[in-house]
């Protein structure tokens, strides 16, 4: 798409272009292509010498088991956040569909977890589920389970997989919301009148025509427990204990920021360059579709 | 679909269908009433560790640390916040919330308003012109988007350290301004802009500069405000970046200093002062959300779709 009238100049458009153009090549570019660039090689620890090594960063990275304990970390957790997320607003928006007037009430009421910072959104449910100082922590212990986040990797897992969940229902929420809104009354009413029982009439047409809100929704929920999160880890459970909670991203972090082992960590920020550019495409496909039809 | 149901009640057979009619209010009526128990349930859950975060900025260490938290607010709410705003929450009492919060909102304007400075201008040069390489520089843009600075985080770092930016208010803001999702939504709008507007205002002899004062600034206002209430969340809530480049306390944001504050969590700490400085880095943003919720949602679905 272009417009016909336009102005005339090339300076002018460049030097507004500049700003932003500058602004990605140094800080997108650059280091995109630096880290592409470090992970052909192999620096020591105080960066004195560096070899070309080709793909053995990769290879290093790929059969490392802590790499392959973090990406499965990181499918159980995106697992667990997407598939709960999704799942409790989903339901929540088809219960607030239901009323015309409630549903902006509601979604005032439930939309505001969104503001939350992730770091800060862990620091509220570790005041719930610290095991001396937090209600829900010590209830737990009360009725007889061990609970303590700091020492078993499975608490810990679910612990970050709630504070996840609760920040990322808002957001869904309000896009569900938002499809279930869109779908024409005069639809729903035919398939009532031939008489399909509610759950008929949500299964075989409610369901189908939010599956692109649903897929959209999917990548981002996704691509937010991939990144977003870290700020949850990092403030909740640091990837402990013994590595439970440690994600790619977290893992990148760990490696370039503590333990300097730059080669390694750019090889693994590429791996998730690649990921996120899988994702992306994925989503834009799926957005070119629900245009087309 | 009431409306529909309602005149289904003819005189012909009044008592069968009056039956049938009561029988459907029932029921949608018992639907009705579940989903709104339900709703309030997830409003509930939803609320209640805000609600003890609140709670708990408002008593004192000991109860906290003994474990007796209530849920019901105690009587220290004064002390707690004077102590979290003038010295700094936790054990360690680093810095003072209000300084953290300055820092906060200073990041957040800077980034929420480079972000648009910067887009506006990229869009109306990429719409209102034609040049050489003018779809290159638009698809350099656009590449951005798939990239959060998570990915790539440590080359990054490397770049700032490189141009001697740690600690620096540059350093912080500027790599998180670039922003394609900002510059598509610009893009995507101006091209809705009539044709007979540009003509118009060449006939008038206004030059381009005229043209994005005069006419597409105050014609993209809704857009921008939405996009703000967005982008000012975004940059309030950075975590990771502000953690990397800023190791000077007087530069420390509330969401990074708060989480320095509870160390590996044990029970031993000031969770008192603490809960009050997380309610403090809180609530910006979330009045933000709850002030311009219009405004909120309508940039929310513009600019993921």
């Amino acid at each position: 798409m272009q417009k016909k009238v336009i102005f005339r100049g090339r300076l002018l458009p460049i030097a507004l272009l500049a700003p932003q153009l500058a602004v990605t090549f140094v800080f997108f570019f650059w280091p995109a292509g630096q880290a592409i660039y470090q992970s052909l090689l192999r620096e020591d620890a105080f960066g004195l010498s560096r070899e070309f090594v080709g793909l053995e960063n990769f290879q290093e990275v790929l059969s490392d088991p802590t790499w392959l304990n973090a990406a499965l970390n990181t499918v159980v957790f995106s697992g667990c956040v997407a598939a709960l997320a999704l799942g409790l607003a989903l339901f929540l928006a088809v219960q607030a569909d239901k009323s015309l007037r409630g549903a902006t009430v509601y979604r005032s009421l439930l939309i505001w977890p969104y503001a939350v910072a992730p770091a800060v959104a862990a620091v509220l449910w570790l005041f719930l589920f610290q095991p001396e100082v937090g209600m829900i922590g010590r209830g737990l212990r009360a009725v007889g389970i061990p609970w303590d986040y700091r020492l078993n990797g499975t608490h810990a897992m679910v612990l970050v997989v709630i504070a996840a969940v609760w920040k990322q229902l808002a957001y869904n929420f309000i896009f569900f919301l938002a499809g279930l809104q869109s779908i024409p009354a005069s639809v729903l009413e035919a398939a009532a009148i031939d008489g399909a029982r509610p759950a008929r009439r949500f299964w075989t047409i409610i369901f189908p025509l939010l599956s692109p809100t649903t897929f959209f929704l999917l990548v981002v929920n996704l691509t937010y427990a991939f990144f977003e999160t870290f700020g949850i880890i990092h403030a909740l459970t640091n990837g402990g204990p013994a590595k439970a909670t440690e994600t790619l991203i977290y893992k990148v972090y760990v490696d370039g920021v503590e333990n300097l082992n730059l080669g390694q960590s750019a090889a693994q920020s590429v791996i998730l360059m690649i990921i996120v550019i899988a994702l992306t495409a994925i989503q834009f496909r799926a957005v070119e579709k629900k245009v087309h039809y | 679909m009431a409306p529909v149901m309602a005149p289904v009640a003819t005189p012909a057979a009044p008592a069968r269908d009056d039956a049938l009619l009561r029988a459907t209010r029932r029921r949608r009526m018992l639907s009705h009433l579940m989903a709104h128990g339900a709703l309030i349930l997830g409003v509930l859950i939803v609320a209640f560790p805000i609600w003890m975060t609140l709670v708990g900025s408002t008593h004192d260490a000991g109860t906290i640390g003994r474990g007796d938290v209530p849920l019901l607010p105690g009587s220290h709410a004064a002390e707690n916040y004077a102590i979290a705003w003038n010295e700094g929450g936790g054990r360690t009492r680093t810095t003072p919330a209000s300084t953290m919060l300055i820092n906060s909102l200073l990041m957040a304007l800077m980034i929420a308003a480079g972000k648009i400075a910067i887009s506006i201008l990229s869009a109306y040069a990429v719409v209102f012109f034609r040049f050489p390489l003018r779809m290159a520089a638009f698809w350099a843009i656009f590449i951005t988007l798939m990239l959060p600075v998570e990915v790539r985080i440590i080359p990054t770092f490397q770049v700032i350290v490189d141009l001697g930016l740690v600690n620096t208010w540059p350093g912080l803001v500027v790599p998180l301004i670039a922003s394609a999702t900002a510059t598509l939504l610009f893009r995507q709008f101006f091209l809705t802009i009539p044709d007979e507007f540009v003509e118009a205002a060449k006939i008038d002899g206004a030059g381009p500069l005229r043209f994005l004062k005069d006419v597409v600034l105050p014609l993209s206002l809704t857009n921008i405000a939405a996009l703000f209430v967005i982008l000012f969340i975004y940059g309030w809530n950075q975590y990771l970046w502000p953690l990397l480049i800023i190791n000077d306390r007087s530069m420390e944001t509330i969401v990074v200093g708060l989480s320095k504050m509870i160390g590996r969590g044990d029970s031993q700490n000031d969770w008192n002062t603490i809960m009050a400085t997380a309610v403090l880095a809180l609530l910006p943003p979330v009045l933000v959300v709850a002030l311009m919720q219009r405004w909120f949602v309508r940039g929310l679905t513009e600019t993921e779709k």
